[in-house]
């Protein structure tokens, strides 16, 4: 009882922890889209909810370029909940009353799955830029390994924000009979040029980083910080919009009565996004931003109508796909597209778009109207009647 | 499952769409005739609305449902792809109602458009004694806040599919509690509101 009186009340799901299975070894390794192979990989995972004696009820949430897999309640000894846990527990959106409910640190990632930052079993030092390219698909194909591991043959749902749906939708593609819906938020099935665009910038500002060291940083004691912090404060600009970053700052200034005439972070929106980098570099690997920068340039399911044809003729899954007003960096329109491509394609496809100041970052925001359609959505799966 | 009663003029929509069709219904508020087409007809359906709690309500009839406003086309939709597309008392609210049945050609073999009827004895009289905007029990907005912006008689309305070319297959003329009158007699006059199955 002591322990359950420590958890902070924001959290629905209470304490929890995060698991790891190693999944693939040397000898029956992940196979990936490159061609490489991969192994050992360990996932790190969290789950919340039961899962029913029929294994039905389970939900697999995708994490975006910078999640992982705490996505809700809190860990011992840590009182900040998961990324998304305002939307995780009994009676929110995602009601573990009803769903089983699973999310996993990507193949590639840094935060507890195998990433670049893991230990090469053939050299004893860390991968570096030798970790083989990860796809969306990769991502995809291990998860499914790890719904193998935990008995779970269908998934009610897979649901992701940003680059998480398009893991969401690369599911519905590649394990069709294992989907039985799919919600793709503030998404894309490919980046648009200015997208690639901005993913460009960012690898560069790591790479050319002195302390980047050709990815081999870990070997020479050091972080290519500055650049990772660039990376990240340029890269958060473009999931804010320009009105939601007027709005917070303005031109109001940082600890000051007047303009320094300098170089100083006279304005408060800097001291903001510098604040926001260096946060990033004491949790985040860089070269993990190179692979998952990476993927997400890849990633295009539809390249024809032809492929997409081929693709999406076995999905018999329910899509729910929704954006956000402001949202720049995914613009509404490329749900659209998304959306009428699955129609030309007669697939089952819902889209909203919900208002919001908030531009891509949405997503992860408390927005009543965007958690109540995603529960209304979700509880139909689990035939609760609205 | 229990189905929430559907308005008459809805009924006269639903017994107009023959069973296992695909069917595009704009402006379909919340839901309820598609999801009565889709559960008692098999009917392949897909709405298009605008308000975001009537979206809401369709997601949790597990309908097939997008948020787009019509008054800017029908660029989600791919030529010929329905076999019926569904305009229930909308088409007086639209800005551009011809570009609209046209958008409707293109994408629908077929239409079903119900509308009000502005040619109606009341509506007449009401403008003739009273000298003020015409309402009635079914157009009872006042003019300033109505979102009927295009309201036409059932004469207008058959100048229109004329002019676009289009054939009326049937048309059902209502009284006022939603009926559908037996006879075709003067019905400019007697109509409150009509109900036509157009093929394109």
């Amino acid at each position: 009882m002591s322990e359950e009186a420590a958890i902070p009340e924001v959290s629905g799901v209470g304490l929890v922890e995060t698991q790891y299975v190693e999944l693939f070894t040397a000898e029956q390794p992940l196979r990936l889209d490159s061609g490489a192979t991969l192994g050992p990989v360990t996932l790190a995972y969290e789950t919340y909810g039961e899962l029913n004696e029929a294994h039905t009820n389970a939900i697999l949430i995708c994490h975006a370029l910078s999640g992982d897999a705490h996505v809700a309640g809190v860990h011992a000894g840590d009182d900040r909940p998961g990324w998304w846990d305002g939307f995780i527990g009994p009676g929110r959106a995602i009601d573990t009353n009803h769903h089983f409910v699973i999310c996993s640190n990507v193949v590639g990632g840094c935060a507890g799955s195998t990433g670049p930052a893991s230990t090469d079993p053939t050299t004893g030092r860390p991968y570096g830029l030798h970790f083989p390219m990860v796809t969306v698909a990769d991502m995809v194909r291990a998860q499914a390994a790890l719904m193998d591991h935990l008995g779970i043959t269908r998934l009610r749902s897979v649901i992701g924000g940003s680059v998480g749906g398009m893991q969401a939708l690369q599911w519905t593609l590649d394990y069709p009979e294992r989907v039985e819906s799919c919600v793709i938020i503030a998404a894309t099935a490919r980046l648009s040029a200015q997208n690639i665009a901005f993913n460009a910038v960012s690898r560069q500002a790591i790479m050319t980083d002195p302390e980047f060291y050709d990815g081999r940083y870990q070997d020479h004691d050091a972080i290519p910080r500055s650049g990772l912090a660039v990376a990240r404060m340029m890269a958060h600009i473009t999931y804010l919009s320009e009105e939601g970053l007027q709005d917070k700052f303005g031109r109001a200034l940082q600890d000051r009565e007047r303009v320094s005439y300098g170089f100083d972070r006279d304005f408060a929106v800097e001291s903001y996004l510098h604040y926001q980098g260096s946060k990033f570099v004491q949790r985040f690997d860089a070269n993990t931003y190179l692979y998952f920068t990476k993927a997400m340039d890849y990633f295009d399911p539809f390249p024809d109508e032809a492929t997409a044809a081929t693709a999406l003729a076995p999905v018999e899954c329910d899509f729910f796909v929704c954006s956000f007003t402001t949202d720049w960096r995914f613009h509404s329109s490329r749900s659209k597209e998304l959306v009428r491509l699955l129609l030309r394609h007669r697939k089952h496809v819902a889209y909203q778009e919900f208002a919001s100041p908030h531009g891509h970052d949405s997503f992860l925001l408390d927005l009543p109207a965007y958690k109540a359609t995603l529960k209304t959505f979700l509880d139909r799966r689990a035939g609760v009647v609205s | 499952m229990s189905f929430p009663p559907l308005r008459r003029d809805q009924r006269h929509v639903f017994e107009l769409i023959p069973p296992g069709s695909r069917v595009l219904d704009l402006g379909c508020g919340d839901g309820a005739l598609l999801a009565a087409l889709c559960d008692r007809r098999g009917v392949s359906g897909y709405g298009v609305e605008i308000d975001e709690g009537c979206i809401r309500t369709c997601i949790g009839r597990g309908l097939a449902v997008m948020q787009e406003d019509i008054d800017h086309g029908l660029a989600s939709h791919p030529d010929g792809g329905y076999d019926y597309v569904i305009l229930s008392q909308t088409l007086q609210a639209t800005h551009n109602p011809r570009r609209l049945l046209q958008e409707m050609a293109r994408v629908g073999k077929a239409s079903v458009v119900s509308f009000p009827n502005f040619g109606h004895w009341r509506i007449r009289l009401d403008l003739l004694l009273r000298g003020r905007m015409p309402k009635a029990d079914f157009l009872p907005y006042e003019w300033y806040d109505t979102p009927n912006i295009h309201l036409c008689t059932v004469a207008d309305f058959e100048d229109l599919v004329r002019a676009e070319g289009l054939t009326v297959d049937r048309r059902l003329l209502l009284d006022r509690r939603g009926d559908a009158y037996a006879s075709a007699r003067l019905p400019n006059l007697r109509a409150s509101a009509a109900v036509y199955l157009l093929r394109h």
